[in-house]
């Protein structure tokens, strides 16, 4: 714990988590919900209802359209109103289920309770983490249930649970370690029992002394590992948090199964120890609401489909007018126009950013100073590719691994000469995975 | 005098050596390749589905193309092509591209401010770009930027223009459109467009752009049978038996237009 590796690069940044003392608190029940099928990595979710149908909570809305898919779960009873789309945080329309809310919110049956899961047989809990529509909450939403089913010809050794929580801002996490501590603990250690695994990391970031304090202490006689880290963004990122906490570097294009760990969310681990212990599937989360323009920020738990309107206006509204709105934390969230958009299982944080605080850049063009190299924690060439990309030259950037990267917006920070890295980053990654499925598809033909 | 012997006699050389390089390591090219070349348009846009003119014209002569793919080569040049390697001539409907959208800034609502990088693409990555219909041109000229030929103009309110007599169809513009605005239609029957892209209800494309096509069928049923299909909640022109151009009177919002 004391001599820690450092990943390379990375920034420091200024936290702005004012909600850190903020209690979770609970939504009240919506008169619509909008339910995406689609809030994870993978295929979208197969509608199993019909218009005008009867649901109740916990009800199963969206079967898994693929392997690489989750299904999806009614947030409470009600009556199907439409089967339509909807906005989603990336600006794409979304399928989605709209649920008119009964406003008795009865519960369906859970799903069987593992009494004693010590004793259940790991494939039987990974169907179970896959029949809850488990998904990567940290933002990225990646099918849980397909994280947990490595490769055949790796073994996984470590798991790590991720409560680094290094985005600026957001401290969902960070609550949920300090009110629900025994359920992420439960939640780990069904995740090393369904990999087979011994060791188990609670991975937290030295700003929240509360949480790494609690954890330790809950943690004891468990088997379960707590250490604490520097903070320096982006820590929580996976590939980065395996180096500092194993010293294990994954390879470029490689998953973190190839070095033998298995990195979650704190969420993710504690929506396993739910759905194992208590039956019930994943149709509500903890997002943090927050920014100078909101008036009472704080950590809330919404179900999956709140719109977020409904989700500020339990803060208090606005004091002033924002100008951006971000899904998400400032360095990784996404821009949104809208706030009809609702809340899904990978929304950690909606923040909102006061016209103060909004830089304005007209991009320049690269000086060749070098410090996106310097700053990216992929140990990429930010600026060059950049440049590359610019003119189109997407094959080259892809010979220079602009697929590594993982859009940490390091490189933006710093840059200063304004340039918008990041995003011609995505655009070639976009125009990486566009060309490989009109391969693909040209294959199968 | 001295000077003059060198610099001829070094000519004389070179040429000498230059001609025996060709003489003995010549590349022999297939004659019909270097014909079929002169007859291409030069364009290299890619439009035929190969790499360029050169390839194409290698792909014809070999027999792995058809003469008439290329979609800027007039008509006799294709003729001539049939001619040289003795087939029969198949040309294909010259095409042209249509920008299927009315909504510029005085039309569109826009709901974000975008300042990102000037691209489509780019901005449709976040959050799906700056106006508020997510089916119209965005209005950022990638499509101006990828056009071989200089076609397309990007009006000062952001929208795309595509200048008939430059277009030669050849679908650049096309491919380069991240939201499927523009459209490849028979050059002959480009009488009349609906220039709208969204097939959502009238209420929700007419809080977002006041030009949209509100799916009132008034020039459905004004014109022949056939002629106008209502796909959903949007008319488009059946472009095998096109309406005349009088029908463009009917509509209400001005989004069935002639074509400019």
């Amino acid at each position: 714990m004391n001599k820690q590796i450092k990943f390379y690069g990375g920034v420091k940044l200024d936290e702005g988590k004012m909600t850190s003392n903020e209690p979770i608190i609970s939504a009240p029940l919506e008169p619509l919900y909008t339910v995406p099928l689609q809030q994870h990595i993978g295929a979208p979710a197969k509608a199993v209802v019909q218009k005008g149908d009867k649901v109740l909570r916990g009800q199963l809305l969206g079967e898994a359209g693929s392997f690489v898919s989750a299904p999806v779960h009614s947030p409470t009873s009600g009556t199907v109103r439409e089967l339509s789309s909807c906005l989603g945080p990336a600006g794409a329309q979304l399928p989605a289920v709209v649920i008119e809310s009964d406003g008795e919110d009865t519960a369906a049956e859970p799903l069987p309770i593992f009494a004693n899961w010590q004793e259940a047989s790991p494939d039987e809990l990974k169907a179970r983490v896959a029949e809850a529509g488990i998904v990567g909450m940290g933002g990225a939403a990646f099918p849980t249930a397909v994280k947990l089913s490595p490769p055949p010809n790796v073994t996984i050794d470590t798991v790590i649970l991720n409560g680094v929580e290094c985005e600026p801002c957001l401290t969902a996490d960070h609550r949920l370690m300090l009110e629900h501590t025994e359920t992420i603990i439960t939640g780990a250690r069904i995740i090393a029992r369904i990999l087979g695994v011994k060791q188990i990391i609670i991975a937290i970031e030295m700003n929240k002394p509360d949480a790494l304090e609690m954890m330790t202490k809950k943690a004891e006689g468990t088997g379960v590992e707590v250490v604490g880290l520097r903070v320096l963004y982006p820590q929580g990122a996976e590939k980065q948090l395996i180096y500092t906490v194993t010293g294990r570097k994954v390879p470029s294009g490689k998953l973190p199964a190839h070095v033998g760990c298995l990195v979650t969310n704190v969420s993710s681990a504690a929506a396993i120890a739910d759905a194992v212990c208590l039956g019930k599937p994943l149709y509500e989360r903890i997002t943090t609401v927050t920014g100078t323009p909101v008036a009472k920020p704080g950590n809330i738990l919404c179900r999956v489909g709140t719109p977020y309107s409904s989700a500020l206006a339990l803060c208090g509204g606005v004091k002033e007018d924002p100008l951006k709105i971000i899904s998400g934390g400032p360095m990784m969230g996404m821009s949104v126009y809208s706030l009809d958009i609702p809340i899904i299982k990978g929304t950690s944080g909606i923040l909102l950013l006061a016209a103060d605080e909004v830089s304005q850049y007209t991009p320049n063009a690269c000086l060749r100073c070098g410090r996106c190299n310097d700053a990216c924690p992929m140990e990429m060439i930010p600026g060059i590719l950049s440049s590359t990309i610019e003119f189109h030259h997407f094959s080259l950037a892809e010979r220079w691994h602009v697929m590594d990267c993982i859009e940490c917006g390091c490189c933006s920070y710093v840059c200063p000469a304004g340039r918008p890295l990041v995003q011609h980053m995505r655009r070639a990654k976009a125009v990486a995975n566009a060309t490989r499925r009109a391969a693909e598809a040209a294959s199968k033909k | 005098m001295i000077d003059i012997v060198m610099m001829t006699g070094t000519g004389v050389l070179l040429g000498l050596a230059i001609g025996l390089v060709v003489r003995y390591f010549g590349v022999p090219v297939n004659p019909l390749v270097e014909s079929l070349n002169e007859l291409m348009p030069g364009a290299n846009c890619g439009g035929c589905g190969l790499a360029g003119c050169s390839d194409y014209a290698n792909a014809m002569a070999t027999g792995r193309a058809k003469p008439g793919l290329c979609p800027v080569m007039s008509a006799e040049a294709v003729a001539k092509c049939c001619e040289l390697l003795g087939v029969e001539s198949d040309t294909t409907e010259p095409k042209i591209a249509v920008v299927c959208c009315s909504g510029d800034d005085d039309h569109a609502a826009k709901q974000a401010f975008y300042n990102g990088v000037n691209d489509c693409l780019n901005a449709m990555l976040v959050a799906g770009g700056s106006k508020g219909c997510t089916y119209g041109c965005l209005g950022l000229g990638s499509c101006a930027r990828a056009c071989p030929f200089g076609a397309i103009e990007m009006l000062p309110n952001h929208l795309a223009k595509i200048h008939a007599d430059l277009c030669t169809g050849c679908g650049k513009c096309y491919m380069a459109c991240p939201r499927n605005v523009i459209k490849l239609v028979p050059r002959s029957a480009a009488k009349v467009h609906v220039y709208c892209n969204s097939p959502k209800k009238a209420p929700i494309k007419r809080t977002v752009c006041k030009a949209a096509c509100i799916g009132c069928r008034k020039c459905a049923k004004t014109a022949g049978e056939g002629q106008i299909i209502m796909n959903g909640y949007l008319a488009s022109i059946n472009y095998d038996n096109p309406p005349a151009e009088g029908i463009v009177e009917v509509c209400p919002t001005k989004c069935l237009r002639k074509a400019d």
